[in-house]
């Protein structure tokens, strides 16, 4: 069992120094650089089923007694991540094979993509506070790497902004994780689970946990902390934008999740009420900035934003309904939003520029490019039959049933601001005549084998999306069962906790 | 000897945050290593300073003595550390780059991420990268 | 900077430097020490010698570039970590080997093998960082 939890952070982890050994043959990399995702992927799902059939896995690492030493935990929350994870970042690596210099390749992002993923597995799977400080930091040094290779003026300024977030972000977390430890003895998250609602000076408590807010607020982008995503997360190569906005604000959220279920539950009434308002202004104020924009990838990266409010709504309705909404809607969110950046990309790639101002007409000229959109940008407003639908239907219904009518009333309006500014893009990407100062075409136009490498990672994440809207009754189960351990996190303090006694 | 730290600790912080919130990017740079700093101080204060000798359980007892510190946060804090210096230390590097692509050091002026459309900004680098794509 | 005098100092002071190095390495099990603290010993080392002469001599000092020792290093301690699995035992699980040398016994195991892949990336990352600012500088 130890095996199946470290394989998907140790094969990246080799991937990434293979990667290395390879570094001046291009193709060769690129066939290592896929063991890291197909190895998430993999486990992923061979998790799923085992902790489906066998309950909670978990393993002590370096043979030392759970609450003592560092343990790796996978129950179904942590497995069907991993799973997502490892399929945005196989589609992110399968469009960046069409499009990424070489120059950048012999830099060595491939290996630097494998190295964030090592940080990605890692934080889904480590139960221990400390532990999951490492991870986060690993998995944003490569993220900083990537976001600042390649140069040029406005990668630059965004890479600044990014890592003195960042910095500030970890500096609350580890204060966090100091204090948490002062008080109960102990960063083990199951046993922090049972320990900390012994701890005499409960006021002290809630306060830790504002430091946890703050902390995965500015990593998952939640409001007011959201303003550095806005202003990085265009700036990269597509395909770097598209694996960040499937992991790494996803990463914040579920660390959000998974201490707010497991450890800080016990003054729900104040900690989760907080994470209900930022919640709502979150989605408000995303979704007004995305309206605003008329920059493409800028547009959707304040669509991050409003999005990753819903998942924080269903947190902090705090029923199990409503966080299997928020999983459920996390697992829609992270395939097509990435796949709209894929789609960004292949536009950008035909007509030579991602300014909505300067675009037009590509209903007619590329009407494939056009249906990828229309269905993507359904599915990210919440029509049927999609994912969308799903997890908005889930999450509403949570919030119906639990009686939080004014946090589900603004996620229904900020649905329809949503579905208002898909359709800008469409008005003036697809729809209207291409305008008078339109851009120019694009020299290199790909083709053939190409142009299919860059449409199939798109391609494949839309189309999960659907059938995830078709067979939505066992994803629903799965994200129900999984939110039920969340909630009642006895099941997770026995695995862990279990083995010693 | 705590009660020392704590002020510190807090002196660090308010001059961290103080430096975060000026104009330059060293003075940035300086906040931000202050504030690294002044966190791993607070997990050291954590665990009680005392020079009593290794933190061993005694024969006979099943806990520590009462006048050892408590060596898991010195551990975390070496940790954090090394992370800490890691990053810093990119930051530098990232931060000169930066000045010496805009030639100031104002943050004022970082506001090219900032634009309503990106085709304002003259030294755009995604035309290059289309233009280039994959050569094989 | 050519100064005789810092050129000649530098060289006694690296070799003593790096001996230094491998002390801190060996005893870092049991006494303050370790992996860490030793690479940046030698990474001073590289940067005290690209002061008294110069980048380029310091970059052939290292033989390889310094991103095969990150590479290597990690390598390494993944490698180290592994043996555990082998007997059953979890991931990372240290596994001593007593030799007796001379009377007096000495265990080596993984975690010293782990040690020296942390030494490694230090190595790579500190000279990476130090020569590419001076670099910039000059």
């Amino acid at each position: 069992m130890s095996l199946l939890i470290v394989t998907p952070i140790v094969a990246p982890l080799l991937a990434a120094l293979a990667g290395v050994a390879f570094r001046e043959r291009p193709v060769v990399q690129r066939l290592i650089s896929l063991a890291g995702p197909l190895s998430m992927l993999g486990s992923g799902l061979a998790l799923l089923v085992i902790v489906d059939s066998d309950g909670i896995q978990a393993t002590n690492l370096g043979d030392w007694p759970a609450p003592f030493g560092i343990v790796l935990v996978a129950d179904l929350f942590s497995a069907f991540m991993l799973l997502m994870a490892g399929i945005v970042s196989l589609a992110a690596l399968l469009y960046s094979f069409a499009t990424l210099r070489e120059r950048n390749i012999r830099f060595g992002h491939y290996s630097v993509v494998n190295l964030m993923l090592v940080g990605v597995s890692g934080a889904f799977l480590t139960g221990d506070m400390f532990n999951l400080f490492v991870w986060f930091e690993l998995m944003l040094i490569a993220s900083f790497v990537l976001l600042a290779l390649g140069g040029g003026r406005r990668r630059i300024e965004g890479a600044v902004k990014y890592v003195a977030i960042n910095l500030l972000s970890s500096a609350f977390f580890l204060s966090g994780a100091g204090l948490l430890y002062a008080s109960t003895g102990t960063l083990n998250m199951a046993d922090l689970s049972v320990k900390i609602a012994q701890v005499d000076n409960q006021g002290l408590v809630t306060t830790i946990a504002m430091f946890f807010v703050i902390s995965f607020g500015l990593k998952s982008a939640a409001f007011p902390m959201f303003f550095w995503l806005p202003a990085s997360y265009h700036t990269p190569s597509i395909d770097v934008t598209a694996l960040f906005s499937g992991l790494l604000t996803k990463v914040g959220v579920y660390a959000l999740i998974r201490t707010f279920t497991l450890v800080f539950a016990n003054d729900v009434d104040f900690t989760h009420t907080l994470i209900m308002v930022l919640a709502g202004f979150t989605m408000v104020v995303g979704v007004i900035g995305a309206i605003a924009q008329y920059d493409y990838r800028r547009l959707l990266s304040f669509h991050i934003v409003s999005q990753i409010g819903y998942m924080l709504m269903g947190l902090s309705i705090f029923t199990p309904a409503a966080i299997a909404g928020a999983i459920l809607f996390m697992a829609h969110n992270i395939l097509v939003k990435t796949s709209l950046f894929l789609v960004g990309g292949l536009i950008a790639q035909f007509s030579g520029t991602e300014s909505l101002n300067r675009l037009g007409d590509m209903y007619r000229s590329k009407p494939m490019i056009a249906a990828l959109f229309a269905v993507a940008a359904l599915s990210l407003a919440g029509l049927p039959p999609s994912s969308g639908f799903i997890s908005k239907l889930a999450l509403v219904r949570a919030g119906i049933e639990a009686e939080a009518y004014v946090i589900t009333g603004i996620s229904l309006f900020v649905s329809l601001l949503t579905l208002y500014s898909m359709i800008k893009i469409w008005n003036s990407v697809f729809w209207r005549p291409a305008p008078q100062d339109a851009a120019g075409p694009v020299t290199e136009k790909p083709g053939g084998a190409r142009l299919a490498l860059m449409l199939s990672p798109a391609l494949l994440l839309i189309g999960l999306s659907v059938v995830f809207g078709f067979v939505a009754q066992p994803v629903f189960e799965l994200a129900t069962a999984a939110a039920e351990s969340l909630i009642e996190p006895s099941a997770y303090v026995d695995a862990v906790l279990g083995e010693t006694s | 000897m705590e009660v020392v730290l704590i002020f510190l600790v807090g002196g660090m912080f308010s001059a961290g945050f103080y430096l975060l919130l000026q104009r330059r990017l060293a003075q940035l740079i300086v906040g931000l290593g202050l504030l690294t700093n002044a966190t791993n101080l607070l997990v050291f204060t954590v665990a009680r300073l005392s020079r009593e000798g290794a933190p061993l359980i005694r024969t006979g007892s099943d806990q520590l003595p009462e006048s050892v510190s408590d060596p898991t946060p010195q551990a975390l804090v070496l940790t954090a550390i090394v992370i800490g210096f890691g990053v810093l230390a990119f930051f530098i590097t990232l931060a000169y780059r930066a000045y010496k692509q805009i030639g100031s050091d104002n943050l004022e002026q970082m506001v090219s991420t900032d634009l309503l459309d990106a085709d304002d900004d003259p030294d755009d680098e995604l035309q290059g990268e289309l233009q280039s794509g994959a050569a094989d | 900077m050519n100064s005789v005098l810092l050129m000649t100092t530098a060289r006694l002071l690296i070799s003593i430097l790096l001996l230094f190095a491998i002390f801190l390495l060996v005893r870092g099990h049991n006494a303050p020490g370790g992996g860490f603290i030793a690479g940046l010993v030698v990474a001073s080392a590289v940067g005290l010698y690209a002061l008294a002469f110069d980048i380029r001599s310091a970059r052939s000092l290292l033989r390889v570039h310094p991103r095969t020792i990150i590479a290597v290093g990690l390598l390494v301690a993944v490698l180290s970590a592994l043996p555990g699995m082998f007997s059953g035992d979890p991931f990372m699980t240290g596994i001593w080997v007593d030799f007796s040398v001379g009377g007096e016994s000495v265990k080596l195991g993984t975690p010293l093998l782990f040690d020296l892949g942390v030494f490694l990336v230090v190595v790579g990352m500190a000279t990476i960082a130090l020569l590419w600012l001076a670099e910039e500088e000059g």
